[in-house]
């Protein structure tokens, strides 16, 4: 098979210095379906946006059967039949099928679009790939999977030979992710070549021909996929990391403070993003939440802060957790540290002295003798202070949160939230993009909350991170709680990986077993 | 760094003014006979006599009144734009109460006031209370109820307040005890401009120094962010929307009392919108509107002199407070722009 | 009351609302426009002002009626792109911009009023001509219309053909629903909005050059009188469907008309005018009341 598609020595840095690609060759053959694989932050987004004139690379070229082309635009990516099938759909939902297939090539007739000829096109197109799409239906009114038809439709409407998908099983249920692989196979028969990004190194297995590996912005390495298995592409995606043990005492928990049962969160359109969750938090103990972003995180720390509504039980210091009632939940202890520190973490506007009071302006502590008025010597005092005890680098408390480093911002979020009542933190994502040296204090800072006596949920991603700072690790994927491992120091990064991609699990009752075991 | 970002902030309003006040003059050079005249007036005449410059304090008032109105409710995030139709009413009502209630001395004139104010807080509460309870757009709705205060005041006026022996639709005349003295004699500068004053540093105090203040202040600069730690986001909506409201209210009541011997008012007075320009100069701190009022309202006091002595109407400075909308806001940008990207140096990626 | 029903189920006062409608109909139009593509103006009542100045003044020096018209329409497309620049190139906030927008209109109309006639509140100086009436074949209601209440109830097909059956009306609709899927298929956003808010320009112009030489050729100071913001509250209403749209826009023009009815009943005037504003915050409010609901579902 000729090689239809090159990248060479794509390189791309951000402004803040960071190589999101480096010096990546990349080469696909005609034909082939072959996958892209790579942790978060892999490089593995920022390389296809590239391709399809998203972004630009700072280095490099790209070759389309044996010719260099200039890409600037998604518009020259698809006059050169590379078409792109979002993670998250680029659909209009008020339009109809035929009308979001066709939308930037519209045939016309005068001055109105010839509806009749594209519809009969879009047809024609459906039935041939067997997409049972109707080209009058409003795309609103579709299920996710049809709605994801309708994306792949779009890419072949303009005759796209190359057919980059972005994560498409995420959003999938398992019927219609094996309806997609019928299709794609198809497509494959038809010579199209596709390229797949994913994580499910299962589905990997299943479909692709050959799989690329990034890891931190580099090519690792291109293998066929009949000659790996899914353990040694999860070892390749991770590197061969030295584990690192921790010196912390050993954990003494105590109370449950929050517990979990047969929680489940269904989103509207019938997509179970939670599945029967089943989790405790206790006093004196860091649990760790393990998985890759996108397998049910976000929903399950929206439910423990009050944002979402749930099935099941979830309870908080012995009361169930009720939506809207974050003021409430925190006035009982819990604080929370965002993963997005920028919109739900910080008022980048405001000073470091204003964010660090937003928690402790409910009670009185800040206020002065004078009636309603706050004591600016009480939130000076107290701003020194969390500057001093939480090592912020900064000049002075009233320099705006804009101008601190990801790492001192995080300080603030956390000494904020330390600050308060805290017998439980909810920790998602504290050290992602922050040096390693805050992301150390941070850690320590975490530990040290737990010595008082505090649980803390820790929820990431950074394998070296959860073995390290956790005493135990829970595994989430595709919804489902997939592993518990109770001492995470016994843990390797390996088999910690290869929960998180899926290529192995606990069976449910040694789970539960486990979680229940200690307690009672 | 806190300091070098107000200067940037404000260097940037300065350049917005000065090129729309050249673009003033150019116009000027064009339209006039006699443009020298017509701009030295512009830019002098306000401080060539004392009656010139007790003009811009009792303009400034007004403006101040408007505009911390105002300042609040965008502090808060909140476009409401009614408070034209509250000062409108405020004047309307108290006027009205107080040239025709006959109750003994004092009760009168807090009866007036109070209905003023009141109507003030109505007028700006239901675009208020629709954001917080349905979250319907309050920027239409306050649109709305500018017309609504218009024509249920002229009902009023027509049919209740009116006093039909006066040739035109007005009151009935504002007895002279319940007018608001005079502070500074020579010119009629009243007690409003005090009271405005002390609002300002009320309201400073409030939104720098207190929980709520600091709790509305919070939720227009990052509502996620509020929202997560706490803050009812619907209620301090809906009490910045409120409060804007009786600071136009009680405006237009002082307005009334302090400067006029009937209410006369047929149409809005348009001071709903000078207070966007004078929040908007202010950078929406409650303790940077009176400078910027006294700014607005040398230049009206300045363009009515030009309009009297020459032959360059008075409008060309409406038109300058446009392009002066359009130059800051846009200007701010600019500069969020250079933030931006220190930003992305210094911070990293997220 | 028998008085009353007998006048507004009479024909006259149906042709009487349909021609006190016809720029509350234009300003729909162009209101509809911009927000479908996601770029709200509220600056649509200035762009009405300063085209109903411009078609006085163009039709007075080219003794023209139709030429002051085509003045007219420039005039408000020409202040719609500078906000198009503010707004979209430069980010000025879209809601500042519309204010700035009305203000400088304002300003503006009223200074080249008295720069050209000396007076500040009527164009009587200037002999400005009126747009032709139409008379069709003496068909009560529809005979004696002026031609622009003709094209302003024409354009509701049109408009709704353009955005439903045309590429760059449909670009319109996408960009305001979702920008990025127009991106991504390569369709250029800034140009569709831009599009999008020239368009609002040309219906704010016929709009206003309605007003100023429909029957009356003249212009007074704030014509207008908030029908650019009604037509806002009409589109809001009729959630940016063209038909829809429109009979509300009707319904604010029957309270109009029905004012100037009413003066012979007890009614007070100022109540009837209150109608149309109170019925639009109403209506607001279930919309997003409703909205809300399902939301929460």
């Amino acid at each position: 098979m000729e090689t239809v598609l090159e990248m060479n020595g794509i390189s791309k840095v951000y402004p803040n210095g960071v190589y999101a690609n480096k010096d990546v060759d990349f080469s696909v053959r005609k034909g082939e379906i072959h996958a892209l694989v790579g942790e978060n932050g892999a490089g593995k987004s920022t390389l296809m946006k590239i391709l399809f004139g998203l972004e630009q690379a700072d280095t490099g070229n790209i070759k389309l059967n044996g010719e260099i082309v200039d890409i600037t635009k998604p518009g020259d990516a698809i006059d050169l039949g590379i078409g792109m099938v979002h993670q998250h759909f680029m659909l209009v939902d008020s339009l109809t099928v035929a009308e979001n297939t066709a939308l930037g090539t519209e045939i016309t007739k005068g001055l109105f679009i010839d509806k009749e000829t594209i519809n009969k096109k879009v047809k024609e197109i459906s039935d041939l790939y067997n997409f049972a799409l109707n080209p009058n239906d409003l795309v609103g009114d579709l299920s996710v999977g049809s709605k994801q038809r309708v994306e792949i439709l779009k890419t072949l409407y303009r005759s796209a030979k190359v057919i980059i998908l972005d994560e498409p099983t995420a959003v999938l249920t398992p019927q219609e992710t094996k309806e997609l692989f019928e299709r794609l196979l198809t497509l494959k028969e038809e010579g199209h070549t596709i390229i797949f990004i994913s994580h499910k190194l299962d589905e990997i297995k299943q479909i692709t021909d050959r799989v690329t590996i990034l890891r931190r912005g580099e090519m690792i390495c291109t293998v066929n996929t009949k000659d790996v298995t899914e353990r040694e592409i999860s070892n390749l995606m991770i590197g061969d990391e030295v584990d690192l043990l921790s010196k912390k005492s050993d954990p003494n928990p105590k109370d449950t403070i929050l517990d979990l049962a047969g929680v489940s969160y269904t989103l509207p359109d019938g997509y179970k993003a939670l599945n029967d969750i089943y989790l405790k938090v206790r006093s004196g103990e860091i649990v760790g939440l393990a998985g890759i972003e996108g397998n049910g995180q976000k929903e399950l720390i929206d439910i423990i802060t009050g944002f979402l509504p749930y099935e099941g039980s979830a309870k908080f210091m012995g009361e169930p957790i009720i939506k809207d009632e974050i003021a409430e939940l925190r006035s009982r202890g819990l604080c929370y540290i965002p993963s997005d520190r920028m919109t739900k973490g910080a008022i980048l506007s405001m000073s470091i002295e204003e964010n660090l009071i937003a928690n402790r302006v409910r009670g009185n502590v800040l206020h002065s003798n004078l009636p309603f008025i706050l004591s600016k010597e009480k939130i000076a005092k107290y701003a020194d202070e969390s500057i001093e005890n939480f090592d912020i680098r900064t000049d002075s408390r009233t320099t705006p949160m804009s101008m601190l480093s990801g790492g001192n911002m995080q300080k603030v979020v956390v000494a904020r939230e330390f600050s308060d009542l805290s017998h439980m933190v909810v920790a998602d994502q504290p050290t992602r993009g922050i040096d390693v040296v805050a992301a150390d204090s941070i850690h320590r800072m975490l530990v040290k909350k737990r010595e008082e006596g505090a649980g803390v949920l820790l929820v990431s991603a950074d394998l070296e991170e959860l073995i390290t700072v956790s005493d135990s690790i829970v595994v989430i994927y595709s919804g489902e709680i997939v592993a518990y491992l109770p001492k995470a120091e016994e843990v390797t990064q390996m088999q910690l990986g290869d929960y998180m991609l899926g290529a192995n699990r606990m069976d449910a009752n040694t789970i539960r077993r486990n979680l229940y075991g200690k307690t009672e | 760094m806190e300091k070098r970002n107000n200067f940037f902030q404000v260097a940037t309003t300065l350049i917005a003014v000065t090129i729309s006040l050249l673009l003033a003059c150019i116009i000027i050079l064009f339209v006039s006979a006699e443009p020298m005249n017509a701009i030295s007036t512009l830019l002098f005449g306000p401080i060539r006599s004392l009656r010139n410059f007790g003009n811009i304090i009792e303009l400034m008032t007004t403006f101040m009144f408007t505009g911390l109105a105002i300042s609040i409710m965008f502090q808060a995030g909140q476009f409401n734009v009614s408070v034209e139709g509250a000062f409108f009413l405020g004047g309307l009502i108290s006027g009205g109460l107080i040239s025709t209630l006959t109750l003994p001395g004092p009760i009168t004139f807090i009866v007036a006031v109070t209905g003023g104010v009141l109507a003030g807080a109505i007028v700006t509460s239901i675009p208020g209370v629709l954001k917080a309870k349905f979250g319907a757009s309050e920027l239409v709705s306050s649109l709305m109820m500018n017309y609504v205060a218009l024509y249920f005041g002229l009902f009023l006026l027509n049919n209740v307040f009116r006093d039909h022996s006066f040739g035109m639709l007005a009151t009935h005349k504002i007895p002279k005890k319940y007018k608001l003295p005079v502070i500074v004699p020579g010119t009629r500068i009243h007690l409003g401009f005090i009271l405005v004053v002390i609002l300002i540093i009320v309201v400073t105090l409030f939104l720098f120094r207190t929980k709520t203040g600091y709790q509305i202040r919070s939720v227009g600069e990052n509502t996620t962010f509020s929202k997560y730690t706490g803050v009812k986001i619907g209620k301090t909506v809906f009490l910045a929307q409120l409060l804007g409201g009786i600071i136009a209210g009680l405006g237009g009541t002082s307005e009334i009392l302090g400067m006029y011997s009937r209410f006369q008012w047929t149409s809005l007075p348009q001071y709903g919108w000078d207070g966007v320009i004078v929040a908007l100069l202010a950078g929406e701190k409650p303790q940077n509107v009176p400078l910027a009022a006294f700014f607005l309202a040398y230049l009206r006091i300045g363009s009515d002199l030009m309009a009297r002595a020459t032959d360059v109407p008075t409008e060309l400075i409406i038109i300058i407070q446009a392009v002066i909308i359009l130059l800051v806001t846009a200007s701010a940008l600019l500069s969020k722009f250079k933030q931006r990207s220190t930003v992305k140096e210094v911070i990293g990626d997220a | 009351m028998l008085e009353f029903l007998k006048i507004i189920f009479s024909l006259e006062f149906l042709g009487a609302v349909l021609r006190v409608s016809t720029p509350i109909v234009f300003a729909t139009m162009a209101a509809l426009i911009s927000n479908r593509a996601g770029v709200q103006n509220i600056g649509i009542e200035g762009l009405m002002l300063i085209a109903s100045l411009v078609g006085v003044v163009g039709s007075a020096f080219t003794e023209s009626a139709w030429l002051g018209l085509l003045f007219a329409v420039v005039s408000s497309v020409l202040l719609s792109w500078l906000f198009s620049v503010f707004v979209l190139k430069f980010k000025t906030n879209i809601v500042l911009a519309g204010i700035a927008i009305n203000l400088l209109a304002s300003g503006l109309t009223v200074f080249i009023l008295y720069i050209l006639t000396g007076d500040k509140g009527v164009s009587s100086g200037l002999a400005s001509k009126t747009l032709p009436v139409i008379p069709f074949f003496n068909i009560p209601v529809l005979s004696g219309q002026n031609v622009l209440t003709w094209m302003a109830f024409i354009s509701v097909p049109l408009v709704s053909t353009f955005l439903y059956k045309t590429k760059t009306g449909t670009y319109i609709r996408a960009v305001g629903e979702h920008g990025d899927a127009i991106a991504t298929a390569g369709v250029s956003v800034y140009k569709t909005q831009r599009t999008a808010l020239l368009l609002c320009g040309v219906f704010s112009g016929l709009g206003g050059a309605y007003m100023s030489m429909g029957y009356l050729s003249m212009f007074t100071k704030d014509m207008i009188a908030g029908r650019g913001f009604i037509a806002i509250a009409a589109d809001a209403m009729g959630m940016g469907r063209p038909v829809l749209s429109t009979l509300i826009a009707l319904l604010f023009g029957a309270t109009d008309a029905l004012s100037n009815q009413l003066g012979s009943f007890n009614i007070p005037n100022e109540l009837v005018s209150l109608i149309p504003y109170v019925v639009t915050i109403t209506a607001l409010a279930m919309y997003a009341a409703n909205n809300k609901k399902k939301q929460n579902q």
